[in-house]
């Protein structure tokens, strides 16, 4: 039912069932004459609808924005010449279709080599460089929040449907209700109150009164025997034990002063890691599946073994970014690895589950080792304990090692990132919970629950995997859309991205750059709409690419 | 479908059962009424949106009899504009609930000059209502109009018409509408919603043809063509109304989205701009305040969410009622209830649902 909401919602015209006579079904998309034709039937009409936008964005950008503005209402004696002399700069005597066709051209000659994009009158920056600095720093901005509010939206709403008419399906639906409802730049003031200003008076004297620790551990009581279920005894038993648990958690994190110099250490880290092995391996295969469990369990082992040796290596000069990718890479190919040795009829399992073990290991190692320099990085005359910043996307003047500099970049992310989750998560949950759902009351898990098959399995292999199309088929969309950067709250957080790229361009009524804005945005959405079709056809047989 | 299905105490536990029952009710509850009835009522028994719409309503009463709307003054004692010596300490709100509710001078506060800001905010939601009202009622026409002549034209014409969809699909709504915005800035609201309307019909004209599309092939819109229709009137007489419920529920969730985009607009400055108030220029205006005087945020942003969120619970509401397939869910004690007067009638048939 929401599914109908989504107006970039793939055309269901382009992506055609054949005719019953048609040639055999194919799943895989080979390149074969059909697939042609409507590859280029697609970029064709892609082309063409781009054509249009741009002409629409440039005669609106032409009739809105008069550049001439601030030299009407200047006094300077030689005003007449000043508007001339813009007049001529900036070809305003032309008409505008006809600058259109100009910019137009200069955009097409990047096919032989030597376009332009133009650049700001304004600043007399080129919009290539303009748009250089701004994309790098939106992605970095929008990307990670996107990944989380994918992850964190499909969890939820995977959890409410499986639970559904529940208290916590009720509540789950209520929350994206009210989060549908939030203006965006209201939510980004309330974090910057509550979360910067706040949290960082809190972290001076971090302590909490015995009521609200109470509170705390009430509230995560109720929250977790509302997911958990069962009958009465059991969320008697579920509420007790997370609410006695909370609260030692917190009362142990405050007493011992470890939000002012965490760590999670060797002990930290096998811990969490078992945990994650044991959860993961319940989730999907069930903790019978002896070799699943084990090869993910020794994968943590390795882990924690290898967390020493790490330490001096995180200190290498020269460590950077890269180091980690490549660690964090090899920590999936020795998941894979151990996973394959453990052998077994069904080896892909393990491997999946030890991958999957090992990267939250090598995240875990990472997390510990960012904790490592929090103490001295908040410490540092630079931050004077106030380490949630809420503006920029760095402290100037800072100058640290890459373990400093990548807080740095968390402590300035982490509002801003809040604020984009929590206005995109709710889409997300309503689309998997109506997803999953819908897949449950399918024949096909009927089939399965009739073979005999444990709920889990039909769960987790039958229905999620569905499930997940439809939401496969937006997120293309939403990958496209994060290149526009999120526009209110880049200005909220002083975040030089796109968004802000394209309001200080239209504030200073720069046309070029938000054709440039626009170019990328409006390039990337139609490519993203391709992508859609292809991959819903890839993933669903149902559906066939017909030219 | 019409054989009468005794109902066992084995069926009890099964799910199909609890169908079973509840489609007889539901069924012998709706015996007889006309589709709008049924819909009307089973929108009447949502609470969430019948909860939704008394709040919806009581904001719209108190923003348009309170400080007046246009020639008609209100009940207020203050305008927006008025300029009143600060009562509280700083212009905190005098409204408060200890020992039965005071609601003082300045209930909402006033802002650093004394102006009233219930009185603000009140402007701000007549304004913001307005706009969302126009975009909701504008945007909808247009969407129907292009949605139904591509649906029941086809060919040449849904092409032409589903590309230009297309090509206002890819502009970004905020984007264009921060444009719009600049282009009309500082205009009244009814041209700022004239100008976002024209932007925002898209989602309604692709689901419109899309209802267009099937219901065109059914056999009422051949009878009717056969009667001598014509197309104008097999659109709207004919397939229009049978594309009722999903028009409507679009329309609401785009109000939702009407108001979020006009506030934030006025918030980015390129919506309803000074002096005019709006309660996205409010929040604007007052956000370097929220560590001295939080009243003059906390305000403004309270009625937008308020707002939407009733609008988005209406939608919902009709959603559900629109919805054939939805069934109201019972309680796990109705349930139980259900089933227990099954069982003692068990001997006697009961309906099965069709």
């Amino acid at each position: 039912m929401v599914t109908s909401e989504k107006s970039l919602a793939p055309a269901p015209a382009a992506a055609t069932a054949a005719p019953a006579a048609q040639a055999p079904r194919r799943r895989s998309l080979s390149a074969s004459a059909p697939t042609l034709t409507f590859i280029g039937r697609r970029l064709l009409s892609s082309a063409i609808v781009l054509l249009g936008a741009t002409f629409i964005v440039y005669m609106l950008l032409a009739y809105a924005l008069d550049p001439l503005e601030d030299l009407y209402a200047s006094s300077a004696p030689n005003k007449e010449q000043l508007i001339e002399a813009r007049i001529r700069a900036l070809d305003l005597d032309t008409p505008p279709v006809i600058r259109y066709f100009k910019w137009l051209a200069g955009v097409l000659g990047y096919l032989i080599g030597r376009g332009t994009l133009g650049q700001s009158w304004v600043t007399n920056q080129e919009v290539t460089d303009l748009l250089a600095s701004a994309i790098p720093s939106t992605v970095q901005l929008v990307g990670g929040a996107t990944v989380l509010a994918v992850v964190l939206g499909i969890t939820v709403g995977i959890a409410s449907a499986l639970r559904q008419y529940t208290g916590f399906d009720y509540s789950v639906t209520f929350m994206s209700f009210v989060l549908y409802s939030l203006p965006s730049f209201w939510v980004a003031v309330l974090l910057k109150l509550w979360g910067a200003i706040g949290f960082n008076d809190f972290l001076a004297d971090p302590t909490l009164s015995t009521a609200m620790i109470v509170f705390l551990s009430v509230l995560a009581g109720l929250i977790w025997q509302v997911l958990i279920g069962g009958d009465l005894r059991r969320r008697l038993i579920t509420f007790a034990t997370s609410a006695l648990s909370t609260g030692v958690v917190i009362f142990a994190v405050l007493e011992s002063g470890w939000l002012l110099d965490p760590s999670l250490g060797m002990v930290g880290i096998a811990v969490l890691g078992a945990g994650a092995a044991v959860g993961l391996t319940a989730m999907t295969t069930g903790l019978h599946n002896r070799r699943a469990l084990l090869s993910s369990l020794t994968v943590v082992a390795i882990g924690v073994a290898l967390w020493f040796p790490l330490q001096y290596l995180f200190v290498v000069p020269g460590f950077n970014g890269l180091w980690v990718l490549g660690l964090g890479v090899l920590s999936v190919v020795v998941g894979l690895v151990v996973g394959r040795l453990y052998g077994g009829p069904d080896y892909g399992q393990s491997m999946r589950n030890a991958a999957i073990t090992a990267f939250v290991v090598a995240g875990l190692i990472f997390v510990d080792r960012i904790m490592q320099v929090w103490k001295p990085y908040s410490d540092s005359s630079y931050i004077n304990g106030r380490p949630i910043a809420t503006i920029g996307s760095q402290t100037p003047g800072l100058n640290g090692d890459y373990w400093v500099e990548s807080l740095d970049r968390f402590t300035h992310l982490i509002l801003p990132t809040i604020a984009l989750i929590l206005i995109s998560f709710a889409s997300y949950t309503r689309y998997s919970r109506a997803s999953l759902l819908e897949v449950m009351n399918q024949d096909y898990i009927r089939t399965a629950r009739a073979k005999g098959l444990p709920e889990r399995v039909v769960t987790v292999r039958h229905a999620f995997r569905n499930a997940l199309i439809p939401l496969a088929t937006i997120i293309p969309l939403d990958i496209a859309a994060l290149f526009g950067g999120a526009i209110i709250t880049e200005r909220i957080f002083s975040w030089s991205g796109m968004g802000s790229l394209f309001i200080h361009s239209l504030g200073a009524r720069d046309a070029d750059p938000i054709m440039g804005y626009f170019l990328v945005v409006g390039t990337l959405l139609v490519l993203a709409n391709i992508v859609v079709d292809f991959v819903y056809a890839a993933l669903d047989p149902r559906i066939r690419v017909n030219a | 479908m019409t054989t009468p299905t005794p109902i066992t105490p084995q069926q009890l536990d099964g799910p199909e059962h609890h169908d079973v029952v509840e489609n007889a009710i539901e069924l012998k509850e709706v015996e007889g009424l006309s589709q709008g009835r049924i819909v009307l009522r089973r929108f009447l028994r949502h609470r969430g949106a019948m909860a939704s719409a008394f709040v919806l309503l009581c904001v719209v009463v108190l923003a348009t009899t309170s400080i007046g709307w246009g020639p008609i003054p209100g009940w207020w004692k203050y305008t927006p504009t008025d300029l009143s010596p600060i009562v509280n300490s700083g212009g905190a709100p005098t409204l408060s609930f200890s020992g039965g509710i005071t609601i003082g001078e300045h209930p909402f506060g006033q802002d650093n000059i004394g102006k009233d800001v219930f009185a603000l905010v009140m402007r701000g939601t007549q304004q913001s209502l307005t706009v969302m009202v126009i975009i909701g009622l504008l945007a909808s026409a247009i969407g129907i109009a292009i949605g139904a002549s591509a649906g029941f034209f086809r060919g040449r014409l849904d092409n032409l018409l589903m590309r230009f969809t297309d090509m206002v699909i890819t502009i970004p709504v905020i984007m264009v509408g921060a444009i719009l915005g600049a282009w009309v800035g500082g205009a009244n609201p009814v041209t700022l919603a004239l100008a976002l309307a024209a932007v925002s019909w898209t989602s309604m004209a692709r689901l419109v043809r899309g209802e267009f599309l099937s219901l065109r092939e059914r056999e009422f819109v051949d009878a009717a063509r056969v009667a001598g229709a014509s197309n104008g009137r097999i659109m709207f007489k004919h397939i229009l109304p049978n594309a009722v419920g999903v028009i409507i529920v679009n329309a609401t969730l785009l109000m939702a989205a009407a108001i979020l985009l006009e506030t934030a607009l006025s918030y980015l400055g390129f919506g309803i701009a000074f002096p005019d108030v709006s309660l996205g220029n409010l929040i604007n205006e007052y956000q370097t305040a929220f560590a001295t005087r939080p009243w003059l945020f906390w305000w403004p942003g309270l009625f937008i969410v308020t707002i939407a969120l009733c609008i988005n619970f209406i939608g919902d509401g009709l959603r559900d009622a629109f919805d054939p397939r939805q069934r109201r869910i019972p309680t796990r004690r109705a349930l139980a209830r259900a089933s227990r007067r099954a069982e003692r009638k068990s001997g006697v048939p009961a309906t099965a649902g069709a």
